[in-house]
């Protein structure tokens, strides 16, 4: 109960202190907790209405975004578990693309937003080109690991058995890697997550991301809270709900 | 000419510490449903000799032929137990099981093969456990299971690589009795690799005791000469027991004393 409850609650209450005394201190711009949620009610208490397109409630923004990271997490799913695979199964595949995969992996979504709305002219696919190619990294690379890192013992138990390539994936290769795919894409949703708010902030597109850069420029600093902490609980919850379906696999 | 013959076979290991010679020209012979075990103290390259005969490791030289036919690659009529059981986990017990089945008798319609698969749960006594996964099974169902794989592979010999040496010892008493009650219903070929010289001379029909490495080899084959069925009660008292008993602990402190020296 303490360690699950007070403490916790403790830390947010010190979290409401200091940010009460920057916003009367050094950072006067700043709104205080109380006026953040004086100015943002009507955002979180209708999470829903819908006034113009970027002037709506925080749960229909959100859930803009979330569609728009649903569809880049699958794709990065899509592209990045076959690539996975490869390079953990060919020494050749292996050698030939590893080093472009650690080249493009460090690369900003901010860098290739550009790019994604050069090839797609709109910024729906862009943005959804960016979380993709941002995204799928973590699963490539845990794929691979795990791929690489089964058990000689059951390998041999597909060479004794003579098992063909396709039943050795399906049997074996595959089950004994999930744990660690499953690792990816938990990673990777995290990822797609970060990505989505910059996108967003650069194409305007409405979401929480294009609310807070709106926000920020008609100079309502509440509501870039509000977003700030909707990206934050959202994020979270993202995290918990992977990290559920990742235990099941493990356990399973 | 012998039904398995193992001839004068090297291994050497690269290691990161230089190279380790574990077999320096380790020779054996099977006649067809012989039972042979092969005994030696742990480290001596028992592990490496059995890999070698199932085909998951090459010799650096010498030959090994089955049925006139070379090994050189694993396959299912070299049916191997493992030491670690190498259950899939994610596999039930009769998964496991079917995986060897389907594998080897692809050609079969699937009834026949469920009920192949039954058969041989049955057979180790595992019928109702059959729907459980490894990690819910004791040692001694594990290596039940892995059991029943290896003779659904229905193999020309069977490799044991210390099936029981992971169970506690009245567990390995039971499935020893049952190896022994399973191999005298279908006299399959078996070479059984054992740290165990009792279990070696209660099952087999012949033991070649292996020195210890590096470079072992393997000693001159005992013939155990127990009449069968083997009783483990009335065993122990027979002086044909003792006296092999007595010549394979001989042969194997010898050799580590001269190892040693």
């Amino acid at each position: 109960m303490l360690r699950r409850v007070v403490l916790p609650l403790l830390g947010l209450a010190v979290v409401l202190v200091v940010w009460t005394a920057l916003s009367q201190t050094v950072a006067p711009d700043i709104p205080s907790p109380a006026r953040t949620w004086q100015e943002s009610r009507r955002y979180v208490l209708e999470p829903f209405f819908k006034d113009g397109e970027l002037n709506q409630g925080i749960l229909r923004l959100a859930f803009y975004s979330l569609v728009r990271v649903a569809k880049g997490f699958a794709l990065a799913l899509l592209i990045g578990t076959p690539i996975g695979f490869m390079l953990g199964l060919s020494r050749t595949f292996h050698d030939t693309f590893d080093p472009i995969i650690q080249f493009l992996r460090p690369i900003s979504p901010l860098a290739w937003l550009p790019l994604g709305l050069v090839i797609f002219r709109q910024s729906e696919p862009a943005a959804v080109f960016t979380i993709a190619l941002c995204a799928m990294w973590p699963t490539v690379i845990n794929t691979a690991v795990g791929v690489r890192s089964i058990s000689q013992d059951y390998l041999n138990v597909g060479r004794v058995l003579k098992l063909s390539r396709f039943t050795m994936l399906t049997k074996i290769i595959g089950p004994a890697s999930l744990p660690y795919i499953f690792t990816g894409y938990r990673l990777s949703l995290g990822l797609a997550w970060l990505v989505i708010v910059a996108s967003e902030m650069l194409t305007g597109t409405p979401g929480v991301g294009g609310f807070l850069w709106q926000e920020y420029n008609s100079l309502v600093y509440s509501h870039i809270i509000l977003s700030v902490i909707t990206i934050g609980a959202i994020g979270f919850l993202l995290d918990r709900l992977m990290g559920v379906v990742e235990a099941r696999v493990k356990a399973s | 000419m012998p039904y398995l013959d193992v001839r004068d076979v090297h291994k050497t290991f690269a290691t990161p510490r230089g190279r380790t010679h574990v077999l320096g020209g380790a020779s054996l012979a099977l006649d067809d449903g012989e039972f042979v075990a092969i005994v030696g103290y742990s480290g001596s390259g028992k592990t490496t000799l059995i890999s070698l005969i199932a085909g998951l490791l090459a010799p650096d030289a010498g030959e090994i032929v089955l049925d006139g036919r070379p090994v050189s690659e694993p396959g299912p009529e070299r049916g191997i137990v493992f030491q670690q059981y190498s259950l899939l986990p994610w596999l039930t017990a009769h998964d496991n099981v079917a995986l060897a089945v389907d594998a080897v008798d692809a050609a079969r319609p699937p009834a026949e093969r469920r009920q192949r698969t039954g058969e041989l749960l049955a057979l180790v006594g595992l019928t109702s456990a059959a729907g459980k996964r490894p990690r819910e099974l004791s040692g001694g169902m594990r290596q039940r299971v892995a059991v029943a794989r290896g003779l659904a592979m229905r193999p020309k010999v069977l490799l044991m690589d210390e099936p029981f040496s992971a169970l506690d010892a009245l567990t390995r008493a039971t499935l020893q009795d049952e190896l022994l009650r399973i191999w005298s219903e279908r006299r399959s070929t078996v070479v059984l690799v054992t740290n165990d010289v009792d279990e070696a001379i209660l099952l087999a029909d012949r033991i070649y005791p292996m020195t210890p490495g590096p470079g072992a080899v393997l000693g001159p084959p005992i013939e155990v000469g127990l009449p069968r069925p083997r009783e483990r009660r009335h065993m122990s008292l027979a002086p044909a027991y003792q006296k092999v008993r007595h010549q394979i602990v001989d042969f194997l402190r010898a050799c580590r004393r001269g190892g040693a020296a």
